[in-house]
């Protein structure tokens, strides 16, 4: 078993002749809440996506708890344990708050039962639905969406759009969290909110956490450390503090 | 009353129609493609009919039995080796493909069993049952009950299991499926195998209407029933149903009145005048642009 959680060594990519990411070492301990920020274009979302398998790195690979995961497929890569959030929420949205989540449990095992057993309807059947729809029900309500369970998700105000996409990812038991700007287009109180809750996540299902985001009272607030990109490049990283007042982090983001 | 038995076998037609319709439907809403060779499935499982109750002299359950089993089987073949290849390529690519697979089938089925009609007159049930001055032939009471006990599992069963939840996340948004550990392939797999299933028992309906079997027997109905699917808003299950009643309703009240030789420019007729009210089709999704 490795030390950390999620190792990328020299993970990087290229379209084309672009290098939009090169030479992207992070490493992310147990528990950890870990920021990766960096201006617009900076290429943070396409970090995400390789590590998600949407895209395939270029060069370098990476590890969760040791197991290289490199060159694997979406749904093998969330199997073995990494779940995502999107920049925009992509939910199933004409179906509801309760499915939406019972999709994310759909690979655990113990809410298996077999094709057959589905099909024609045996007792195990009912029962791994029954158990899977109390597990589904305690996820929404850890996030206060226990009475919205049976709104269609596209219904659902933006916040708790936003939460329901974090307890869908939950719900398929990652090791790893990925949250892409889980803050976007929230307002102060909302934010704040957020942070509790994230910080909630981590104490309460022992995740860690790698959040991609631009709200620096967030990112200050909760991450442990940080990684600053800027033009595909590693800028800065390390303690929150260090690396806010680090003066090439500042340049990036202020300008002369 | 003629009005009324015209309905009735309407009601049948389209269970027959609804059928196939699903087929198109499903594996439109969940892969994303129009599978033309949809229609030639049905031609395979009336071929199968032909060869194991005529040729092989088998019982008819067991016959129904092989006929869906091949369709099945045809269906995993065909999503195999013509569309999984293709999967991320353009639909336009896609769609020529199953165009071409339509005609590889039906060429297929002209070198081995010739192009001259064979016939397969067991499955016919002669008979009906007289309710005052209405008479039910008893092959339109079967087919309607079978298509409405299909209709209701296939209700039930994309509601309530996990596989068929994981159908309705894909039909939603596949990459974000597959980012939930969906197992995209596995679930289109299922749902060629459903489709090719059903596909199967329109071919066994359709010999229970009239016994002869043709290299072109599927293409037609396969037209109707993609029309019925698009009428009934393409990608939605209970839309292909609605369609396919409501086609075969027209289309058999049209065939009682002097412009029957219209029959089939009356159903596409209604086909465009329901596009341009309804674009999305009767119970389609409406499209959300956002601004």
């Amino acid at each position: 078993m490795s030390e950390y959680v999620l190792e990328t060594v020299g993970l990087g990519i290229s379209f084309g002749g672009l290098k939009a990411v090169q030479d992207c070492n992070i490493k992310i301990k147990e528990n950890e809440i870990y920021g990766l920020i960096g201006p617009n274009g900076a290429g943070k979302t396409t970090v995400f996506n390789m590590l998600t398998g949407v895209y395939q790195p270029t060069y370098g690979t990476f590890y969760l708890c040791g197991e290289e995961l490199k060159g694997h497929s979406q749904e093998v890569i969330n199997r073995c344990g990494i779940a995502r959030t999107f920049q925009n929420i992509r939910l199933f949205n004409n179906m509801t708050v309760i499915r939406n989540v019972m999709v994310g449990l759909h690979n655990d095992p113990k809410y298996s039962c077999n094709f057959f057993e589905s099909i024609l309807r045996l007792p195990k059947h009912f029962k791994a639905e029954r158990e899977m729809r109390a597990r589904a029900k305690e996820l929404l309500d850890i996030f206060g969406l226990l009475e919205d369970r049976n709104q269609l998700a596209y219904n659902l105000p933006y916040g708790k759009q936003r939460k329901l996409e974090i307890a869908r990812a939950l719900a398929t038991g990652p090791k790893l969290l990925l949250l892409d700007e889980p803050a976007a287009g929230m307002n102060p109180h909302e934010t704040e909110e957020l942070m509790q809750t994230i910080k909630f996540v981590r104490d309460k299902f022992d995740m860690t956490i790698l959040l991609i985001e631009h709200d620096m009272s967030l990112v200050s607030g909760i991450c442990d450390r940080l990684t600053v990109l800027n033009f595909g490049q590693t800028l800065a990283e390390g303690g929150v503090e260090e690396v806010l007042n680090d003066p090439a982090v500042v340049k990036a983001y202020l300008g002369d | 009353m003629e009005f009324i038995s015209a309905i009735i076998s309407g009601l049948s037609m389209g269970g027959t129609y609804a059928m196939i319709a699903l087929g198109y439907t499903m594996v439109y809403g969940i892969a994303k493609m129009l599978n033309f060779a949809h229609g030639d499935v049905i031609m395979v499982g009336a071929y199968m009919l032909f060869v194991a109750i005529v040729s092989a002299k088998l019982p008819v359950w067991v016959g129904i039995m092989i006929a869906i089993l091949v369709c099945t089987i045809f269906g995993i073949v065909i999503e195999r080796l013509a569309y999984k290849p293709l999967r991320g390529a353009s639909p336009l690519a896609v769609l020529i493909t199953a165009i071409g697979v339509s005609f590889l089938l039906q060429a297929l089925a002209q070198i081995v069993f010739g192009s001259e009609q064979k016939n397969v007159s067991a499955l016919m049930i002669n008979g009906s049952l007289k309710l005052g001055e209405v008479s039910i032939d008893y092959s339109t009471l079967v087919t309607l009950a079978v298509a409405a006990v299909i209709m209701v599992a296939l209700t039930l069963f994309v509601k309530l299991t996990k596989v068929g939840r994981a159908m309705l996340a894909v039909s939603e948004d596949r990459d974000a499926a597959r980012l939930m550990g969906v197992d995209v392939n596995f679930v289109i797999m299922i749902t060629f195998i459903i489709g090719s299933a059903l596909a199967g028992v329109a071919g066994v309906f359709k010999l229970m209407k009239s016994p002869a079997v043709t290299p072109t027997l599927g293409a037609m109905p396969g037209i109707k029933a993609f029309t019925a699917a698009v009428i009934g808003g393409i990608g939605s299950i209970p839309g292909a149903m609605v369609g396919g009643v409501l086609l075969g309703i027209v289309e058999a009240i049209c065939l009682k009145t002097p412009i029957a030789a219209y029959t089939d420019a009356i159903e596409f007729a209604i086909l465009i005048i329901i596009l341009l009210v309804k674009p999305s089709g009767l119970l389609g999704k409406k499209r959300r642009e956002k601004v």
